[in-house]
């Protein structure tokens, strides 16, 4: 059995949604920023995929600015998620609600 | 294409995946995390992409997850209950599943994604070279673009962790 397009597109929509009920049923702001994480990933995957089954190199080039842009937008929440820990003493995202009302 | 390695590192990689989403300590999610990182990365070498399969592991898990670490031992927090979402996320949930099967049925029950080419393509790995090449010159406006929000975020952080006095302070 050989491993084509599909398997590798199926495994990347698979990352995707496991990160993407993370991201919806989890209450920790940690573990909700891991799994955006996870989201970005199983795109690079994809990416990476689709470039080598099509022998281009676009998609592998895309996967350099999303490990960037991965890079700042972490640096950035986490400095976001201290701030609120400091104001707020807790990350629950349940908790989080001052905009509330 | 093997599918042996394919077959283990896709086990390694979303079982990695549904453990740091499922589990309720927090540093045992950053780990399942590096995890599936690893796998990912692997996956890319089986892709020919070594080049981002290093720049990956580096990234990634030598940055990125060493920071999440890092975050979760400041802030010394308990991990919360696991599944007790609220209704509206719950609602959103359903709402979603229902749009994602239906997207991901219609995906691979056409075979859309087998009208590509099933083969590998012949064009051979991408050396480092190569990499330069199209970065500098069809991508060098996105990466001069990239480097400015580097340097954006990296002043961003700096703002936001600078600790505010306490009449600044509208809570």
């Amino acid at each position: 059995m050989t491993v084509g397009l599909d398997q590798y597109i199926f495994l990347s929509a698979l990352l995707f949604i496991i990160g993407f009920f993370g991201v919806l049923l989890r209450k920790n702001a940690i573990v909700v920023f891991m799994s955006l994480e996870m989201m970005l990933m199983a795109s690079t995957l994809a990416l990476v995929a689709f470039s080598r089954f099509h022998g281009t190199m676009s998609g592998n080039v895309f996967v350099f600015f999303i490990l960037a842009i991965a890079a700042a937008e972490v640096a950035v929440g986490l400095a976001i998620i201290v701030a609120l820990f400091r104001h707020r003493q807790t990350v629950m995202i349940d908790q989080l609600n001052a905009l509330k009302n | 294409m093997p599918a042996l390695p394919f077959y283990l590192l896709s086990a390694l990689t979303a079982g990695c995946a549904l453990g740091s989403v499922l589990n309720r300590n927090t540093i045992t999610a950053a780990f399942c995390l590096l995890g599936s990182l690893l796998g990912l990365a692997g996956l890319f070498v089986l892709l020919d992409a070594y080049l981002l399969a290093a720049l990956l592991v580096m990234v990634y898990a030598g940055a990125i997850v060493a920071l999440f670490v890092f975050i979760v031992m400041l802030l010394d927090m308990q991990g919360g209950n696991i599944l007790t979402p609220s209704r509206i996320s719950l609602a959103a949930a359903v709402v979603a599943a229902a749009v994602l099967g239906t997207g991901l049925g219609i995906t691979f029950g056409h075979h859309l994604v087998a009208a590509a080419p099933a083969a590998a393509a012949p064009a051979g790995i991408p050396s480092l070279k190569l990499y330069g090449y199209q970065l500098f010159t069809t991508y060098l406006l996105p990466v001069q673009i990239i480097g400015f929000l580097l340097l954006i975020a990296m002043l961003g952080v700096i703002v936001i962790s600078k600790r505010f006095t306490p009449a600044e302070d509208v809570k």
